[in-house]
Parts: C-alpha cells; structure tokens; sequence
C-alpha cells in the first residue's frame, strides 16, 4: 500500500516535471542564474576581456557620490514615471467613463482609441513622434495658425520631456479598455439608489465609481509604473540615442544600456540594473502596502469610502 | 428633459469623435506622407497628399548596404514566429502542469512564477549577454527566441493557468477514467479548450517580439541579421538628413502587420486586455 503510494506520487512528480521542464531550465537559466550572476559582478569590474575585478561595494558608492549621470538619469525617469502615469491614468479613466454610457458603435471608438496603444512601441511611431514636434514640425504649423510661436520642442532640454510624456499619454488606449470593462460591472441599481438619496454626479463618481472601480485602478497603477520605469524606445529615438540635449533624455535604462554596451562597464552596469529593482520594489511596495486604504474588494458591501 | 440629454448626447459624440482623429492624425499623417514625394513631406501640410508616388517605398525597400528590406521583413517574421510558438508550446505545457497536476514544491514554483513576473529584464541582462556571447550566441537569432522556448514570458502561463482554472475538471477525470495519461489530457482536452488563450497569446508575443527594439539592437549587429525595427532605426539619422520619404514608407510597412493581427483578431485582442490586463 505504502509502496504503491509512494510509486504514485514519484510518476505524478515525474509526469509534472517533465511539463515543467522548459520552464524550470528558463527559471534557473535565464532568471535566477543570472540574477545571482548579476548580484555578483554588481561588486566587481568587469569589461567582458578580463576577468572580473572584485571590488565589494565600489561601484555602489562611485554610483552614489561621484556619477552625475545616475543622478541625472534619474531624474530623468523619475520625471517620466511621475507626469506620464497619472496623466494616461486620468485620460484612460475619462474617456472609459464617457464610452460606457451606451453610445452607439462603441466598437469603433474603442478600436480608435486603443490604435495607438498598439503602435506605439515601435520605432516607427516615434520617429513621426520626432518629426511632429519638431521645431519646424506639424505642431508649430498648427500653433502658429493661432499666432502662437511654439518652442522647438527636441532640441530644447526643457520640451523635449513634455514630447516624450505626450507619446506615453497618447497611449491610453490599453489602460482605458481595462478600465471599461471595470465601468461594465459597476451595478446600475447602485447608481439609481444614490440618485433618489439626492447625490449628484460628483459625489457619485467619488462614492461609487472610484471604489468599485479601485482594484482595477490598483491594477492598471501597478502595471504602468513597473512599464514606465523601463521605458527605452521612444527616450531612444526621440532624443539622439545618447540621451541628449544636455542628458534630458538619458532614461535610466538607456544609462545602463550605455554602461554596459557602449563603455563595456558591465560590473558598473549590473549594479545600476539592481538599484532599479529596488526602487520598483519600493514603489510596487508602497502602494501595495497602501492599498488595503484605498482598493476595495468585494460586492459594494464594505462602504468605507 | 429630453432636449438637454439629446444636446448633451451629440456634443458628447462631437467630442469623441474629435478626439478620435486627434488620437489617429499621427497615423494618418504617417501613412498620407508616406505617399508624398520627398520634396514635399514638410512643405505641404495637408493631409491628403497633393501629388502621390510610391517612389518612397521603391527607395526604401532598397534598404542598407545592398540587404533590401524584404530581407529585414524575413528576419523579424523568423524571429517572431518562432517566438510565437515557443511561447505557445511552453507556456500551455507548465500552466497544465500548476492548474492541474500535483507535485512537490508547487506553491513555491508557483509563487517564484508569479515574482518573475515583476522583476525588471533589466536585472538579468549583463549575464545573459555574457552567457550568450561565451556561448557564441551574439549575431544569431537565438537570444531572441530561446527564452521563448522556455516559457521565459511568465505573464503568459498566468494567463493559460487562469483560463485552465475556468475548464471544467470533469472533463479531466473522465478521460482519466478512459485511461488517459496526463499527455493525453493535455494534449486532447486541454489544447482545445485553450484555443482562445493560446491565440491572445500568439498574438500578443508576436506583436511584442516584433517591436522589442531593444533586444534586437544588443544582439543583432549585422546588416544581414537586422530585423524590421533595427533597419527603420538604421535609416533614420537624428542628427543629420535622413531620406524621409524612404523612412515613412518603411514605417508604414513596419506597422502593416501588427495592424493586420489585430484587425483580424480584434476579438480575442480587446476582450483580452479586458479581462487580463494584458497591454
């Protein structure tokens, strides 16, 4: 009995395992080796020739007190992840909220608006994104019908940020699919009771609609900031590929891309790439620690809000 | 009443409607100037082209360095395509292995799945590319596809383990009953069942392999390798004179078949992202 059992469990093992195998050989191979990999030569100098050159926390503290570029690159991506996520948020949430009140061909405009989410990644897109706002560019034509002299929006350090959020705003198409279908489940009674209670349209956004609509708010949150951290193409592209004018778009990753592959500082690089994770960590932390304040589970019953 | 819902109806629609075609004028302006002759891209600032020519995508589709970018469209469909079913194959084989099979240290394999999800790629890339250029990888496509191979795409088995959770275990017991084995039920009740999750996930690793420029410039440095996206970059100079007719035809191309996936699978693509958070 014992033996059969336990020949039992061994095959149900086998048999899973084998199912698993391309995934534990991807698991081991490709996320904690070289996780471990890069803790390690985080600590050393290494430029791919030689053999790493242990350094323990050096690379930390010359990232800390003596690179101005990892400062700046900072800044940079935190400048990016600050404006472009609530303001694709808040689009995303506004034109969800007037897409669901029963328009006709709906289809359509949901097609249109996710339209750019689907091409926006691409090369393509953020060269015409280029091209748009440049100085002599579509956008300065169209402002100049109105007498209004625009700003040459690349090449100047302190536009050429807003052109960049602009491109990710653009994009709100995925976040505000996600947030009509959240709109979908919202009950029509909740709104019809809070109608006769006298509550007015304001209130009932505040009482109803953000709370019931909060876990995939909560979602949507997460997913941008974890992506907008991470961002490259389009800081690529639309700035000159080396984060100029003046390091205003030297994204983080694009910092790290140019350690590593340009300059062959791959210990330097490793050490960037784990600071990353711990201020994504930090960040996905917070406002998971955050939410059980304001993300609001259930059927409606749990009325804090 | 009746008169202030119409009016705030229509005005509603006017405002969607313009801002519909804010939202597409890029495109438009993409695909309109690409049509235009060279002189003439930022001269005339219409839409619609005063003169049209396909002499853009004639000197486009030349490409660089005498490798045409009918060689570039080849590459990116190879490295996508096998993206694609790498993806399909693994993902769908472990998602079966956590809804449905018992084994040791499947919490923590499942919890270690769950966490790959979130972890930057950046954290893993210095060795990666150091493994594949020890193993002679760099200029191949392999760095590309492999991972794709091993279910690499976590985001995907998540997706898979959730739609299996949704298929009726009795299926599984009684084929268990016919004397099925676990290969069997996978592969004779599972997949069929799964087509739907299978397709928003071929889609979407397509789509994503194609774009992912940034994988494809660390690993791929030869013209003859170049995919899609690397050989747009490579016409475009930021800082000089680019041939911009050349460029906007190519970029239209470039965007022709992740528009086409999508206008064919609208469907699975919208209720996809719906319901699973995809973007």
């Amino acid at each position: 009995m014992n033996t059969t059992r336990r020949t039992n469990l061994w095959r149900q093992n086998r048999t899973a395992y084998l199912f698993l195998l391309p995934w534990l050989l991807g698991f081991f191979g490709l996320t904690l080796g070289p996780m471990l990999g890069s803790l390690y030569l985080s600590f050393t100098n290494y430029n791919l020739l030689t053999p790493p050159e242990f350094l323990g926390v050096g690379n930390y503290v010359q990232m800390f007190t003596d690179d101005p570029t990892f400062y700046g690159s900072l800044k940079v991506t935190f400048a990016y992840v600050l404006f472009s996520v609530p303001l694709r948020l808040i689009f995303a949430l506004l034109v969800a909220m007037a897409l669901n009140k029963g328009i006709k061909a709906l289809g359509i405009y949901r097609t249109v608006y996710y339209i750019p989410s689907l091409l926006g990644g691409s090369v393509a897109i953020a060269i015409v994104w280029r091209k748009i706002f440049d100085g002599d560019g579509l956008l300065n034509h169209f402002l100049g019908f109105f007498g209004i002299d625009g700003p040459a929006w690349i090449a100047n350090p302190n536009y050429i940020m807003h052109t960049i959020v602009t491109l990710a705003v653009w994009q709100f198409g995925s976040a505000m699919v996600i947030f009509l279908a959240g709109l979908k489940q919202v009950p029509a009674d909740l709104y019809e009771a809070s109608q006769v209670d006298g509550a007015g349209k304001v209130r009932q956004f505040f009482q109803i609609t953000l709370p019931l609509l909060s876990p995939v708010l909560f979602f949507n949150l997460v997913m941008s900031i974890i992506n907008s951290f991470q961002v490259f193409t389009p800081g690529y592209v639309i700035g000159d590929g080396r984060g100029g004018p003046l390091d205003s778009t030297l994204f983080y990753t694009l910092n790290l891309y140019m350690q590593g592959f340009s300059f062959f500082n791959m210990g330097y690089a490793a050490a960037l790439a784990w600071i990353m994770v711990i201020i994504i960590g930090v960040f996905t932390g917070v406002i998971f620690l955050t939410s059980k304040y304001w993300v609001f589970y259930g059927d409606g019953k749990d009325e804090r809000g | 009443m009746t008169h202030s819902t119409a009016l705030g109806r229509t005005s509603r629609h006017v405002i969607i409607i313009a801002l519909g075609l804010i939202m597409m004028y890029p495109v438009l302006w993409l695909l309109f100037s690409s049509f235009k002759p060279n002189t003439m891209i930022f001269t005339d600032t219409s839409l619609w082209p005063k003169q049209w020519t396909l002499q853009n995508y004639v000197n486009g589709w030349k490409g660089l360095q005498g490798i045409s970018f009918g060689r570039f469209f080849a590459n990116s469909l190879q490295v996508s395509g096998f993206s694609m079913l790498g993806n399909v194959v693994t993902c769908s084989l472990a998602a079966f292995a956590f809804a449905r099979l018992e084994f040791r240290f499947k919490k923590v394999m499942f919890g270690l799945m769950l966490v790959t999800i979130m972890i930057p790629y950046h954290v893993t890339l210095v060795p990666q590319y150091i493994m594949y250029n020890k193993l002679e990888w760099i200029n191949t496509y392999l760095p590309l596809v492999v991972p794709k191979w091993l279910a690499h795409d976590s985001f995907f088995i998540l997706l898979m383990v959730q739609f299996i959770r949704g298929i009726p275990k009795e299926l599984d017991e009684s084929a268990v009953i016919d004397g099925c084995g676990q290969g069997q039920i996978y592969w004779r009740i599972m997949l069929p069942q799964l087509v739907p999750a299978l397709i928003t996930t071929a889609i979407f690793t397509f789509m994503w392999t194609w774009d992912d420029f940034f994988s494809q410039m660390i690993y791929l440095n030869k013209v003859s390798l170049f995919t899609v996206q690397l050989g747009i970059r490579s016409l475009f100079d930021p800082s000089g004179e680019s041939d911009w007719g050349a460029l906007l035809a190519m970029s239209v191309l470039s965007l022709v078949p992740i528009m086409t996936i999508f206008l064919s699978f609208q469907r699975y693509f919208l209720d996809g992202i719906a319901t699973t958070g995809l973007k």
